[in-house]
């Protein structure tokens, strides 16, 4: 799956590219399990073809779309986004797909939509770790309106060139690269728009933990660790010091303007 | 019986000693050759600490086992595997201050006061250095048996606070499989001591030491 260079500023960071092999076999994706090799021990399972995402809501053209078309509503293009997991660490992905705002505009949503949610896969047959209580299945997560338009905020079909591997959330996934990574679901069939804040997975799970933006920040630690600095996966030695985690994971010039005004420390 | 006369052998104590050195030699040649997946820090960190647990458990079963299976000689690996424990604890604190903080002191001090379970791990840690430093012969004599069994008793706390700290570290993924099950040891190893010192006293049997308490003191 081959995506052109994206023109969207800020897509393309010069920092170092994370090996494939720590990118696909070091993640979280629940549904198979809580360790972070889990999912690439266990995702095999995960049926992707055929796949339907349902489009619904407040929208003027609700619709179902095949993934083969949902793939051609718009041309590919290589994003290179940091990726900043809530535990601490952090890598550097080439990913492949569209700004997600193409697939909105289609959809014509109404007046009254705020928010945009987003709902993964939840097949208890081939994800074996669905119906454990770790979390309220499915997987949902959401953005504002606003955040969702914005042009970094990516609909991903692939990654370094290539079709999503089943455990890094095929065949459709979101990337919000100045969220925290939980914040992009993974192996979505639905997208439903709403006039009221959705309950997302891991605020339902903990909300003094995990709020609702989750938006990458150096200076709102959380309740169990400090967020200021992170540990790049493979290119940090055991012994150098980690690195420092940066505003919104260093798109502040993309996307700060998104929350001019808004207390961070409050909806974090 | 010839369990019991393997325990005596003169190669039994070295045996031990090289097979609880045999997890640290694994990590260290699983991370120089690149075997510790992508986040070698995270992987060497976390072992060390199931290693701790591992060998407090191994230490705190060695006087049931003696009792129940009536085998004696089980007693001459108790303080080896009580400092191995220790042993296990420095390198994963050590791992964590050196990997995780960066050896920054003041960041470390902020770190164990805004983290509970960085906290109580730490406080097991604290608990288990007198254990260790009194471990020799020299020090029982120093302090007189009772004194010294007094003070060891410390490691049914040191248990309490490692599997807190394990159970805290995992709260944060609700994934309690492998805390129940360190728990479910540790919970039959400390009830059995309840167990054997309530029968004991209503026994009217004499102390766990075998000597009146005012003999010991002198």
């Amino acid at each position: 799956l081959a995506g052109a260079k994206s023109a969207v500023p800020g897509a393309v960071t010069m920092d170092k590219v994370t090996d494939y092999k720590d990118a696909s076999s070091y993640n979280n994706f629940y549904e198979f399990g809580t360790d972070k090799a889990d999912p690439a021990k266990n995702a095999h399972t995960l049926k992707t073809t055929p796949w339907v995402v349902e489009v619904d809501g407040l929208v003027k053209k609700p619709a179902k779309y095949q993934l083969e078309d949902l793939i051609k509503l718009s041309a590919q293009e290589e994003r290179i986004y940091r990726l900043r997991c809530v535990e601490g660490w952090s890598m550097v992905i080439p990913w492949v797909g569209y700004s997600l705002s193409h697939l909105i505009q289609k959809v014509e949503p109404l007046g009254n939509a705020k928010y945009v949610e987003f709902i993964s896969q939840a097949d208890p047959k081939t994800m074996p770790f669905v119906g454990s209580r770790v979390l309220d299945w499915p997987y949902v997560e959401a953005l504002r309106m606003d955040e969702a338009m914005n042009p970094l905020t990516l609909l991903t079909f692939g990654m370094y060139g290539e079709v999503l591997p089943n455990q890094n959330g095929a065949p459709v996934r979101l990337v919000v690269p100045w969220k925290y990574g939980f914040k992009s679901g993974k192996s979505l069939v639905r997208i439903r728009f709403t006039d009221r804040e959705p309950k997302t997975a891991w605020n339902k799970a903990a909300a003094n933990e995990y709020g609702f933006y989750s938006n990458v920040n150096p200076d709102v630690d959380h309740p169990r660790w400090s967020q200021a600095t992170e540990r790049r996966i493979g290119e940090d030695g055991l012994f150098a010091k980690k690195r420092k985690t940066l505003m919104f994971n260093g798109y502040e010039a993309q996307v700060g303007q998104l929350y001019a005004g808004m207390d961070l420390k409050k909806n974090f | 019986m010839g369990a019991a006369k393997a325990l005596l052998h003169p190669a039994a104590k070295p045996a031990v000693f090289l097979l609880a050195l045999l997890p640290l030699v694994w990590l260290v040649y699983a991370a120089f050759t690149n075997n510790l997946g992508a986040n070698p820090a995270e992987h060497l960190i976390r072992s060390l600490g199931d290693w701790t647990l591992r060998f407090l458990c191994l230490t705190l079963a060695i006087t049931p086992l003696r009792v129940v299976t009536k085998t004696p000689a089980l007693a001459r690996f108790r303080r080896m595997l009580g400092l191995f424990t220790y042993f296990y604890v420095v390198l994963h604190l050590l791992g964590y201050a050196w990997f995780d903080m960066g050896l920054d002191l003041a960041d470390i001090a902020k770190d164990i006061a805004k983290r509970p379970f960085i906290l109580v791990g730490f406080a097991g840690f604290v608990l288990l250095t007198p254990l260790a430093a009194t471990s020799f012969n020299r020090a029982i004599k120093a302090m007189g048996a009772r004194r010294w069994q007094l003070l060891h008793k410390l490691v049914y706390a040191v248990a309490g606070l490692g599997i807190l700290h394990f159970f805290w570290m995992r709260a944060g993924k609700n994934n309690f499989a492998e805390v129940a099950v360190y728990a479910a040891i540790l919970a039959v190893l400390l009830g059995w001591r309840v167990v054997q010192f309530a029968r004991l006293r209503s026994a009217g049997a004499p102390r766990a030491s075998g000597q009146p308490p005012s003999r010991v003191r002198g």
